[in-house]
């Protein structure tokens, strides 16, 4: 069994810091639910003040190491360009997207949403753990940031669904692969 | 359990919501600086080889530096400006929810295309 060292990086940028920062999203969701929709504002209790505002630093560790390990470790290989007269275009995923309109779309419409809209997700997930820290306890006391946490977070959600889908997507129809090959399991090893 | 759940009314003085603010809105406008530096680049061939600052990223690389930069510049300037104030939350919001929506939808390309 084994793998390239290419594709080892897609895991850890997708399955790893990615789908990681996808399942803390809907726990942040049911974080903030859990505890501003009681109805009367109150204080939390002792220590949970603080566990808000560890759990979006977390998150917002996740979505800055998706972001930088994508743009600046995956991408590369995704769109590296071919050199001249190359007809198997397997170690180039960008230039095999375009070169069927099959299959096009994905890159044009799927890499060039995903690129950017994830971007927004480490600025936005900031923010909430800034305020999350900063107010802290006094959180339950402003109504407003506790709309403004929900609107950023909800919305951080969505825009990393969007990246994680067409990241599966595009890896399905044009796999980042190449590199050296790692042996997770030797020959005649089970 | 119910002693430390206490009804914040009854507690003394609140921290000013300026700071919060100040995140708030910058987060609004470095996210819709990722998707205008995006349509800016995608518009200009000069930008979009300005942007290359890292080569094997291409324009990316540049368009979300940019972004980060006038994120943290506006953090900087709004919290200096509103620290110590109390602002109208309701206001801000409605602000920055419009820029973080008008960036998903302009980072879309067939809208982003648009313009």
């Amino acid at each position: 069994m084994e793998i390239t060292t290419r594709s080892l990086w897609t895991l850890i940028h997708g399955m790893g810091f990615g789908a990681l920062y996808l399942l803390a999203s809907a726990g942040a969701i049911a974080l903030l639910y859990q505890r501003f929709s009681t109805g009367t504002h109150q204080i939390p209790e002792s220590g949970n003040d603080r566990v808000l505002g560890i759990y979006l630093t977390v998150m917002a560790a996740l979505a800055w190491l998706t972001v930088l390990s994508g743009t600046y470790i995956v991408y590369p290989w995704y769109r590296a360009a071919p050199p001249a007269g190359t007809t198997n275009l397997a170690a180039y995923p960008r230039s095999l997207l375009l070169s069927h309109p099959a299959t096009s779309q994905w890159h044009l419409i799927g890499m060039e949403w995903k690129e950017h809209v994830a971007w927004l997700v480490p600025i936005a997930i900031t923010m909430a753990a800034f305020v999350a820290i900063r107010y802290a306890r006094d959180l339950g006391r402003q109504p407003q940031l506790q709309y403004a946490l929900h609107g950023f977070v909800v919305t951080s959600l969505f825009a990393a669904g969007v990246a994680g889908f067409f990241g599966a997507m595009l890896d399905k129809n044009a796999p980042v692969d190449g590199g050296n090959i790692i042996h997770v399991v030797q020959e005649g090893k089970q | 359990m119910s002693t430390q759940n206490t009804i914040l009314a009854d507690t003394p003085a609140i921290l000013t919501n300026g700071s919060g603010a100040a995140a708030i809105l910058a987060a609004g406008i470095g996210s819709f600086a990722v998707a205008a530096s995006a349509i800016a680049a995608d518009k200009s061939a000069f930008l979009k080889s300005l942007f290359s600052i890292y080569k094997p990223t291409g324009a990316l690389s540049g368009e979300t530096t940019v972004a980060i930069l006038v994120w943290f510049a506006a953090w900087a300037i709004l919290e200096v400006l509103w620290r110590k104030r109390n602002v109208s939350l309701l206001r801000i919001n409605v602000i920055a929810l419009l820029l973080l929506g008008l960036s998903l939808l302009s980072t879309f390309p067939p809208i982003g295309d648009l313009f």
